[in-house]
């Protein structure tokens, strides 16, 4: 092996390390809760606890919630920008970026502000209310990742002729968008949809100052409170997330297969 | 009247000028070409008729309707890009049936159009395909099925055969031009390939910077360029400095030997003028009224024709002749004898 082969093997072993330690640490510490030997009590526990599965089932429905939403709006203004104000792109990518910038505490304030019960539009009057608000607030952290999906898909298929195409047999803007742009963008926003699941079920901040019943909230509650449940659920929510991710991975994969499928051409 | 009139269009982007003045009348059931180098205004000019682009100035009629304000979907102009543009989420089939479907039209119809213009294009069985599984000639004769399943009034090509390889493109070509026979639609034809014009059109408009140069049959613009631009862009030119030897006589010095020219209005003598000869205008020996001689400078052989490029005194020029096997074919540094008739000649501005 040469030299920068084994560095390159060297930095590689200490980033996996780095990631690596901690976590077998976690889940090694979450099987310890019955003395003297290992089990998977701490995850019974969490599985068995109603407010687990309440809170992890309301987080899921807002996080559908946020995607479709999400994808309503996003994937027509990157197909606009793209096609019509290619100018705007740099302003346009800059504003989605700001949810990454701005601290979701600021954010939250901010509603709180605008939307209290005694302002016109009082968003926390009602618990369905602060529902959508929190949706909408999802749909704010979830932007720059949805927006870079349905982009970067949105560059790989040829917008403008497709466009022109569709105009040319007669068809209007919901029929080419529905039926040529969406279709052909699927992959990438479901690879969006699966990194926006992924900040819905994690969000702490939003949730817990709207006092909502989240899976984020929930898993500061019992971090709080008990010792080895918290290990079992950071393990837990860790393994959604890498679900998530493995899913984006397998369909950009079948993607990439379907799209490069050798077929005989005579 | 013109089925199609493009009345005085012109195209701005900013301050710069694109097309001029734009203004044509076309046939029904003809089939014109633009032609021109890159950045001519070929493709604006066709996006305008397509209604991609709104015209800066002047008005587009169709059929005696004026379509200037209307958009593409409402002109029913059917469109083949180069890119063919197939909609990669459908089949062959779904692609051809789009249009209809856009159009409301039942079911069972669509299939039959379908079928009739999967027929068309000669590739019945391909119609479960997606785009992705064929070959690139095959994608494009869909995209031009596509286009006409709708039974539009007028068939826009913008440079449909450029991305593909020299041979499927003259079969193409041909197809093409078949199909437009078949159905009489009135067709515009872009392209920046001389020869694709000559060989398909009935009538070609050469273009240059935004402006027409010249609007004829693929004969006329061939052999009466009226411009040097459309001499020298269609087809490979001779060009000679030729000085008029005696005022009042239609009497030219090339290089010093006499030839004769058609009509000189009475130019005094000692005067230079600038003449075009193609090619194909010479033969051998010495059976014409003007006579050339000189020496083999270069010999290209391109098959069943071998030009050479022929040296006079301070000139040279290039004259086509035909490959003949059993003969020994002429060899650079041999002394040649060429012979024209006056009528072949250009005179240039
Ligand atoms: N949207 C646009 N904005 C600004 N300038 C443009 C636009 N579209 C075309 N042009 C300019 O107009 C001129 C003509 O372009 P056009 O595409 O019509 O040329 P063309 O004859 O089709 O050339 P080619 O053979 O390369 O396709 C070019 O100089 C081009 O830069
Ligand atoms: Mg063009």
């Amino acid at each position: 092996m040469n030299r920068p082969r084994l560095q390159s093997w060297i930095v590689m072993g200490l980033a996996s390390l780095y990631f690596l330690v901690p976590l077998i640490a976690t889940f090694e510490f979450s099987l310890r809760l019955k003395r003297g030997e290992y089990s998977f009590e701490a995850y019974r526990i969490v599985f068995a606890d109603a407010r687990f599965q309440e809170s992890f089932l309301f987080s899921a429905s807002l996080a559908v919630a946020t995607i479709v939403l999400l994808t309503l709006l996003v994937v027509p203004t990157a197909y606009w920008v793209q096609l019509r104000l290619p100018k705007l792109r740099p302003l346009v990518e800059f504003i989605t970026l700001l949810p990454l910038v701005i601290p979701a505490i600021v954010l939250v304030f901010g509603y709180l502000n605008l939307y209290s019960s005694a302002s016109w539009l009082p968003l926390t009057a009602t618990p369905m209310a602060t529902n959508i608000l929190l949706t909408c607030g999802y749909c704010t952290l979830a932007l720059p990742y949805m927006y870079r999906s349905v982009d970067t898909g949105l560059r790989a298929i040829d917008v403008r002729t497709l466009t022109e195409a569709a105009e040319s047999l007669g068809a209007g803007w919901a029929t080419i968008l529905f039926r040529v742009i969406l279709p052909n963008l699927t992959s990438a926003i479901l690879s969006g949809a699966f990194l926006t699941f992924a900040v819905v079920i994690g969000e702490f901040t939003i949730a817990s100052l709207l006092n909502r019943p989240a899976f984020g909230p929930y898993l500061q509650l019992v971090g709080a409170n008990r010792a080895y449940e918290p290990a079992a659920l950071a393990i837990i929510a860790f393994l959604v997330t890498w679900a998530c991710m493995g899913l984006i991975q397998l369909i950009g994969a079948a993607r990439t297969r379907a799209m490069t499928a050798p077929v005989e051409i005579p | 009247m013109s089925f199609i009139r493009l009345d005085h269009l012109r195209k701005t982007f900013g301050a710069n000028t694109v097309v001029h003045d734009f203004d044509l009348g076309i046939e029904r059931g003809a089939f014109l070409s633009l032609l021109g180098p890159s950045g001519c205004g070929k493709t604006t000019a066709l996006r305008m008729l397509a209604g991609f682009e709104k015209a800066s100035a002047g008005r587009i009629l169709i059929d005696g309707t004026d379509v200037t304000d209307l958009p593409p979907a409402k002109r029913n102009v059917g469109m083949v890009f180069q890119a063919y543009a197939l909609f990669p989420n459908m089949t062959v089939a779904e692609n051809i049936a789009f249009g209809l479907k856009v159009a409301g039209k039942p079911a069972s119809g669509i299939a039959g159009r379908v079928t009739e213009m999967l027929a068309l294009i000669k590739l019945p069985d391909l119609g479960k395909r997606y785009p992705y599984q064929l070959s690139g000639g095959q994608q494009q004769r869909v995209a031009l099925a596509r286009a006409l399943a709708v039974h539009p009034q007028v068939l826009l090509l913008d440079e449909p055969l450029s991305a593909l390889d020299a041979k499927i493109r003259v079969s193409l070509r041909e197809e093409i031009r078949a199909v437009q026979r078949a159905l009489g639609i009135t067709t515009v034809f872009v392209t920046h390939d001389q020869e694709e014009a000559l060989s398909i059109s009935d009538t070609i408009v050469v273009m240059n910077d935004g402006r027409v140069e010249q609007v004829g049959t693929p004969f006329d613009i061939y052999n009466r360029p009226k411009s040097r631009f459309v001499a020298n862009f269609v087809g490979t030119l001779s060009t000679f400095n030729a000085r008029i030897a005696e005022s009042g006589k239609d009497i030219l010095l090339l290089d010093g030997q006499p030839v004769i020219a058609p009509d000189l209005a009475a130019r005094p003598a000692g005067t230079t003028l600038g003449i075009a000869l193609r090619p194909e205008a010479f033969s051998l020996g010495e059976s014409g009224p003007n006579r050339l001689s000189g020496t083999i400078g270069e010999v290209t052989f391109l098959g069943s024709i071998v030009r050479l490029r022929i040296q006079l005194a301070e000139q040279t020029f290039s004259m086509d002749t035909f490959n003949q096997p059993s003969q020994r074919p002429p060899a650079v540094g041999d002394k040649i004898s060429v012979s024209f008739a006056p009528t072949d000649m250009l005179l240039l501005e």
